[in-house]
């Protein structure tokens, strides 16, 4: 069976690096008992991919991995033998089966991420400082903007791209915290550090991304059809198994 | 702030122990002085904070050095070093414990003190201060750091603490002052107080005298070993780091000492006698600690694997719980002979990685000298069998500068490597796997302390150079030569360790000169700088020369003589006297060598005995 597990990522460990909480996982997996496939070679490992991995230093409510198991078994006893293996901050919310092929994979389906940004108080530009009003008022217009060319680095070049088309929600809560919906996935990842900063620069002013508190709140697939956008998180599209 | 590795500090690892500090009386820091990958490794640290945190009103955590990078950020903006479990300030603890594994740690020490705001100096601190305590292997010639700490402990850590915290909590309750918590605690078995011992010296340099200050210190401080070895607690469930540290496995202690006497080995007198565990508590243990951690892989730690008496009863366990769920099982220190060949074949399946020797000499005269007690025929079957089994790649690891030794001997490793390729072109072509490749490397050798060698002369940084350039040159006129790849040590840092290993106390003086230079991390190759060190000596005055190069009377009082590490004086210098003469001395289960460990009532010295 393949199942997908969601899990929190919150507290000091947010400075676990990917590869980290990759063998974390891998451990707990094994405290918990729980039979998962292993490779076949010279050094057997376990079957296991993240969907998206989250940067060193930002929290996550919504974090995905898939595993193949050796045998089915129940989301329920998935989650709380998982539950009785963290450490504070780490928390197992679902585990659903999924289908088997190469489509179904978490890393494939990714389409959109939902973050909750936070600009540390001491950071925060002056640009940025403004009454509640005004600045969903300058986030109006920023949006209203034709396009939205910031420099953006990927791992293999650095250019001027328009991020415009992959902001799906971008707005302002208060205490200096923004909410974007973005797209995620392969080809259109975009971080909300490159969001915020584009929005400091249209202000006038800059901002750098040590100076933001940055929380993923979930991960979505993309069910839409017709060119139509229809969001949905990842463990939705499998099945719990009572 | 941009941190290299940033999980370094954090805590919260699996299995680590929190507590609630305000309901613990005595919170004790455990540091291992280096990087925390190489830290937590340590098994050591695992077993006193498993022991530590099962006392319920003592909250051990732990604290490692800080990577340069947040070395640079905490002198900048002032932060003091912290736990890793409560992240509070290392000086708000009641002890500070350090474990001294090498020598190149101690300006890693030094780092400790000066980021916790802890005064360098013992008699500098006060009641604000936690009390600093060192222990493990470089204890034994406590001197060159001596006043850094507060206490030494000398022996097992499993034996002596709970006396030594059950006082400090008395003479808090008391009132008492720190000196009065000290002097008494240099009363209890094991535990050294420096400041009140003194030294005085002769016009040669060499040490007239050594005593304590004030009455009632006693004269020997004898080591503390645990001898009910099944019946001590052992860490079952330990931490788990998030960072791939140098063991990330299961580590299961089968036996602690060692019966081969090898006469450069500090570990194999010190450790004496060889106790071992016994096999029904190690199978469940085994398991028990795979379980509780979720580790794939699971090693044995000894002095000398092969040496367990069921080793083959162990493995078959371990095989029949690791084989299904891939459990990896890694032996490390194993003779290299059929039997272990058989069992090596047996756990690592079908993955033939490089296969290590230690042969330490390259000519039967320096393996002889140094009691290592195989010969060439021993090697080269080994080496044999092992090619038969699939194996083409080798390590061979030697010393250089060992007593004795003649060019000839030197030479020898690279004849030895030579006839190790030939011993694998014995073998029919259709049954090698390739071509053969052997890494032969040599360390320089440096004396211990309580070693038959403690008296002997060591080589200068040239002469070490020069004997690697020897090697390498005969290496090249071999006639698989390309096969044979030669490495070797850093010449410098092995006569620095050997000042810091034979020091006495008017060493720690230069170690602070170091410090204040920029020494740090000096175990590390990329961060070692010969000028903190050279400056340091010349800005104080030693000579480091006086530590190493000079042979050493049998007579002299010695700076680590105060110490009674188990083994008697007289018999290091008999074993000194017969490593000279070439003379080989059977291993503790051929003969009793009386080395003196008959006292401990235990272990290989009652074998077959009750």
């Amino acid at each position: 069976m393949k199942a997908r597990i969601k899990f929190t990522k919150t507290g000091p460990i947010k400075y676990i690096g990917h590869l980290d909480t990759m063998r974390y996982f891998q451990k707990a997996l094994r405290r918990a008992a729980i039979p998962v496939t292993l490779s076949e070679g010279f050094s057997p490992h376990m079957l296991m991919s993240f969907a998206s991995p989250l940067g060193v230093g930002k929290t996550s409510s919504g974090e995905y991995f898939d595993v193949d198991l050796k045998e089915e078994m129940t989301s329920r006893e998935i989650v709380d033998r998982l539950n009785a293996q963290m450490v504070e901050g780490v928390e197992v919310l679902s585990a659903v089966k999924i289908g088997e092929k190469k489509a179904d994979k978490g890393m494939t389906l990714v389409a959109g991420a939902d973050y909750t940004v936070t600009i540390r108080a001491d950071k925060l530009p002056s640009v940025m400082n403004l009454a509640d009003d005004i600045l969903q008022e300058k986030i109006r217009s920023f949006l209203e903007q034709p396009e939205i060319r910031i420099l953006r680095k990927t791992k293999r070049k650095e250019e001027e791209t328009d991020i415009r088309p992959w902001i799906y929600e971008f707005s302002y809560e208060g205490e200096n915290r923004y909410h974007c919906l973005l797209s995620a996935g392969s080809v259109q990842n975009l971080k909300p550090d490159l969001v915020i900063k584009a929005f400091a620069l249209y202000l006038g002013g800059d901002i750098e991304p040590a100076d933001l508190l940055i929380h993923r709140n979930d991960i979505f697939a993309d069910t839409g059809e017709d060119g139509k956008r229809n969001l949905v998180p990842l463990d939705a599209l499998g099945e719990v198994i009572e | 702030m941009k941190l290299d590795k940033p999980e370094r500090y954090i805590g919260h690892e699996f299995n680590a122990v929190m507590k609630d500090p305000e309901s613990v009386d005595i919170r004790f820091v455990m540091c291992f002085p280096d990087v925390y990958e190489i830290g937590m490794s340590h098994l050591g640290i695992q077993i006193l904070y498993d022991l530590f945190n099962k006392m319920p009103d003592v909250w051990c955590e732990r604290v490692y050095s800080p990577w340069p990078d947040l070395d640079k950020v905490m002198r900048e903006q002032h932060i003091p070093l912290f736990s890793l479990e409560s992240q509070r300030p290392v000086r708000d603890a009641d002890f500070l414990g350090i474990t001294l594994q090498y020598e190149m740690s101690y300006t890693n020490v030094l780092q400790i003190l000066d980021l916790s705001g802890i005064p360098l100096h013992s008699t500098d601190r006060t009641g604000d201060d936690p009390i600093v305590i060192g222990g493990g292997p470089c204890a034994y010639n406590p001197e060159p750091i001596a006043e850094f700490f507060d206490l030494f402990y000398i022996g097992e850590g499993e034996v002596a603490y709970p006396a030594l915290l059950d006082l400090y909590r008395e003479f808090r309750d008391k009132k008492k002052s720190r000196e009065e918590f000290l002097i008494e605690a240099g009363k209890l078995p094991g535990i050294y107080v420096p400041r009140y011992y003194e030294a005085a010296y002769n016009e040669d340099g060499t040490l007239a005298s050594f005593a304590p200050t004030i009455s009632g210190l006693p004269e020997k401080i004898a080591k503390q070993i645990v001898m009910d070895f099944n019946g001590i607690p052992y860490p079952e469930a330990p931490i788990v780091p998030y960072l791939k540290a140098a063991q990330d496995r299961v580590v299961l202690e089968i036996q602690r000492g060692c019966i081969r006497g090898c006469r450069f080995c500090q570990a194999g007198m010190i450790y004496r006698p060889l106790r071992e565990k016994e096999l029904d508590l190690l199978t469940e243990r085994a398991k028990r600690m795979l379980e509780n951690t979720g580790y794939e892989e699971i090693s044995l730690s000894s002095l000398s694997s092969s040496d367990y008496a069921d080793l083959d009863g162990l493995l078959n366990y371990l095989i029949s719980i690791c084989r299904e769920k891939g459990i990896n099982i890694s032996l490390p220190s194993l003779r290299i002979d059929a039997f272990s060949l058989d069992v090596m074949s047996k756990v690592q399946d079908v993955k033939k990685s490089s296969l290590t020797f230690a042969p330490e000499a390259g000519t039967q005269h320096m393996r002889d000298v140094i009691n290592k007690g195989i010969t060439e025929e021993d090697i080269l079957n080994g080496a044999g069998q092992a090619f038969e089994g699939g194996w083409n790649k080798v390590k061979l690891y030697f010393m250089l500068g060992l007593p004795t030794e003649t060019e000839d001997d030197v030479k020898g490793i690279a004849h030895l490597c030579q006839k190790v390729a030939e011993r694998y072109y014995e073998i029919p072509k259709e049954k090698r796997v390739g071509k053969i490749s052997i890494t032969a490397s040599s360390s320089f050798f440096v004396p211990k302390p309580f070693t038959p060698f403690q008296w002997a002369p060591m080589d200068k940084e040239q002469d070490f150079l020069d004997k690697a350039h020897i090697v390498k040159d005969e290496v090249r006129r071999m006639e698989n030569q390309k096969s044979i790849r030669y490495t070797y040590h850093d010449a410098q840092i092995s006569v620095l360790e050997g000042v810091l290993a034979r020091g006495d106390r008017r060493v720690g003086a230069a170690i602070e000169a170091a410090y204040r230079n920029g020494a740090l991390f000096d175990s590390w190759t990329e961060f070692f700088k010969a000028e903190n060190w050279q400056n340091a000596f010349a800005e104080t005055g030693i000579d480091p020369y006086f530590y190493t190069a000079r042979e050493r009377s049998t007579e002299e009082l010695l700076p680590w003589d105060f110490l009674d590490c188990g083994v008697t004086k007289r018999f290091l210098i008999r074993e000194w006297e017969r490593a000279k003469e070439g003379v080989v001395t059977p291993n503790c289960r051929q003969m009793c060598q009386g080395c003196g460990s008959l006292r401990y009532h235990g272990g290989v010295c009652y074998e077959g005995k009750n």
